[in-house]
């Protein structure tokens, strides 16, 4: 499969009154055509910013991208002009947001709000660009499209605003579609709709997915490969089934022990991540995790590990491994959440 | 975790209610909402059915899951039970007492018993009142522990609940998300409180925070001996803290059974609809896993559809669906469900 995405030493700072907040710390990863990549991680770790800084959408200031390149099918998205960019945005590269009320323009029958990039990148006229926006719709399943279409968006129900936003997105056959936790706002049932048509329809045309989750069990239905991110650095990397069958990095280790699965029979208390993620605005010595590691040793106190490939394919940010090393605390059971 | 040890207030209340008994009985629950029209004349002109017509039991010790997608009621039958919705039908029995029929300063000193923990760690917490008068606040109102006491009450609370005791003179702005839900957990037990509606308390939190608050409710469940309603949408983690769990939609119950019965063995198609959609963390199970996808939106409580609520999305509905309400059947031993074609 061709390369379409190589994200390099990405770093991203966003300089405020109380310091610089290194939200994106240098990570580098890439994605081949057709693929799904998930990228994992709590709040605050930086992935949302990675999928802001491909598409130069950070707001300036306070954010700033300060090193790295983003080679996009080989040219760098970092150094092009503003109306080379646009004409990737919404075209090349599509996103959808996690909130679809919001992102959807209230005063806007849904119909104009997807002829609009008909139109500019299409060069599609008024009918054309309409007739395509039915045929759109009713892709992503929504009934008597050419009737909704003259609807706004509070019209619809959330599941459908956001099939609006995923036909929207699909519009101009994007080679990479960003999902930013494309369903998190919505119900279980309509999760999953949603889901199958984003999958099914990325898979017909061949379209890259970077989706951004914090849901797991999204990324083990969907993802070929998953990044797992911490503290603005990428912490372990791989295909999904190596890194949930075996995790190479502490933190993934602890990711995973601490979502109840839904096909538990037993009562087993659950594994905790002791603690929060550090502040990333002091410089961090060592690595960022160690404060909740239940493998830390010495080392990991002044060393930064590298991301290594430990396994052909699967690299992890780490000193230790937990697959085979022993613990050098016990894992955390019911104590205090700390300070 | 090592908790300093403080008795139990002298202003105890007796609990009637032994555990393993019925301390909460719904029966025939329905609470509507009016809608109104008109700009001067407020006139009703339709009801929002949030929930139209429950029944069951809620056992001492334990914890009832109540699972359902957004809208189906799951959040207001917490609240109808609590009281801070008067119920349009049915009755609300706790431990012998009729909450249905008390008013002002009964059902208040009542509401010692019964606490509720909010989905929101932001917005359930006055910014403008530290960290000790938001635990100290139940007891004020309540009349429990004076000067001096209650400022250790609050302490033993804050330690409680896993937070540092000199953490009462701080403000919510300083607070995590998840240390921000633990003050919320702490002013609901700060009265003592034998039964707790937990709504959607860990939805708002990061998945490792989210572990960490889980384990909490459960220490203080076994330390208390409370009893909770667990209010949520997750499945995962209904399963995980429940010892039984009921299913709504549309305002009614579709099925309710115990926590192993229900995942393993569901007989509702919403059940086996709503545990397919869920995926599973384990890519190898997961990708080999059948779906039923629901098409189709909830429809409106404004308008629930004629018959079994669900038909209009049911895979298996049949005219008989369309036409009678399904009733409320006991299908195996503590297993029941409404549904016609089971």
């Amino acid at each position: 499969m061709a390369r379409l995405l190589e994200v390099n030493n990405l770093k991203t700072y966003f300089f405020t009154d109380e310091g610089v907040v290194r939200a994106v710390n240098g990570v580098s990863w890439h994605l081949d055509e057709g693929e799904t990549l998930a990228l994992v991680g709590e709040s605050g770790s930086g992935k949302s910013v990675t999928a802001m800084s491909i598409l130069r959408l950070i707001p300036n200031p306070p954010g700033r991208i300060v090193d790295g390149t983003v080679l996009f099918e080989g040219k760098d998205l970092l150094k092009m002009s503003d109306s080379e960019m646009r004409s990737i945005r919404g075209n090349r590269i599509a996103m959808v947001f996690q909130e679809p009320m919001t992102s959807l323009n209230p005063v806007l029958t849904v119909g104009a709000q997807i002829r609009e990039a008909l139109q500019l990148h299409l060069g599609l006229d008024e009918d054309g660009a309409n007739a395509r926006a039915v045929e759109l719709l009713e892709l992503v399943g929504i009934p008597e499209a050419d009737q909704r279409i003259k609807d706004y968006p509070h019209q619809f129900s959330g599941g459908m605003r956001q099939r609006v936003m995923i036909a929207m997105a699909l519009s101009c056959n994007p080679k990479l579609l960003i999902a930013d936790e494309p369903t998190t706002a919505l119900d279980v049932t309509i999760q999953a709709q949603v889901l199958e048509i984003m999958a099914r329809l990325a898979t017909e045309l061949n379209t890259a997915v970077l989706v951004i989750t914090h849901n797991l069990g999204v990324v083990a239905r969907y993802a070929d490969r998953v990044n797992v991110m911490y503290a603005g650095e990428i912490v372990e990397s791989g295909s999904a089934i190596e890194v949930f069958k075996r995790p190479r990095m502490p933190y993934t280790v602890g990711l995973m022990a601490s979502v109840p699965r839904l096909d538990a029979t037993e009562k087993v208390r659950l594994a905790t991540i002791e603690g929060q993620p550090p502040l990333l605005i002091q410089e961090i010595q060592g690595c960022p995790f160690r404060p909740r590691c239940d493998w830390a040793i010495d080392k990991c106190a002044t060393d930064h590990p590298e991301l290594e490939e430990k396994e052909p394919g699967h690299w992890a940010r780490c000193h230790r491994n937990p697959q085979t090393d022993e613990r050098t605390r016990m894992p955390a059971g019911a104590a205090a959440a700390g300070n | 975790m090592t908790i300093q040890t403080q008795t139990q207030s002298s202003k105890a209340y007796e609990s009637t209610v032994k555990h393993g008994e019925t301390l909460v009985d719904v029966q025939g629950l329905k609470m509507y909402f009016p809608v109104t029209a008109g700009l001067f004349i407020q006139r009703k002109v339709a009801d929002v059915r949030a929930v139209d017509g429950l029944d069951f039991k809620v056992t001492k010790g334990e914890t009832l899951g109540l699972v359902g997608e957004s809208g189906c009621g799951k959040s207001t039958t917490g609240r109808a039970l609590l009281q801070l919705y008067r119920p349009t039908a049915g009755t609300v029995n706790f431990g012998g007492t009729e909450l249905t029929k008390l008013k002002g300063t009964e059902l208040r000193r009542f509401r010692r018993r019964m606490q509720m923990i909010f989905q929101d760690p932001f917005s359930s917490l006055n910014p403008r009142m530290s960290v000790g008068q938001i635990i100290g606040e139940p007891l004020a109102i309540h009349g429990l522990y004076k000067g001096a006491e209650r400022r250790e009450r609050i302490q033993y609370i804050l330690q409680a609940v896993g937070l540092n005791p000199t953490f009462a003179r701080r403000y919510p702005h300083e607070f995590s998300g998840g240390q921000r839900q633990r003050i919320g957990i702490g002013r609901a037990l700060a009265v003592e409180p034998e039964f707790i509606v937990c709504d959607e308390p860990v939805s708002a939190l990061d998945v490792s925070i989210q572990a960490q608050v889980i384990n909490l409710l459960e220490d203080l469940q076994g330390q208390f001996g409370l009893t909770y309603l667990f209010i949520a949408h997750d499945l995962a983690v209904v399963r995980h803290i429940s010892d039984r769990v009921a299913v709504m939609y549309l305002g009614r119950m579709m099925e309710l059974a115990d926590r192993n019965e229900l995942y393993e063995n569901p007989l509702h198609p919403y059940t086996k609809a709503l545990l397919s959609a869920v995926p599973i963390t384990d890519p190898e199970l997961e990708r080999k896993r059948e779906r039923i996808i629901l098409t189709g939106d909830v429809p409106s409580p404004l308008r629930p559809p004629p018959g079994c609520v669900f038909n209009t999305r049911c895979p298996i509905a049949v005219d008989e669906c369309r036409e009678r309400v399904p009733e409320w059947r006991e299908m195996a031993p503590n297993h029941f469900v409404a549904c016609h074609r089971v």
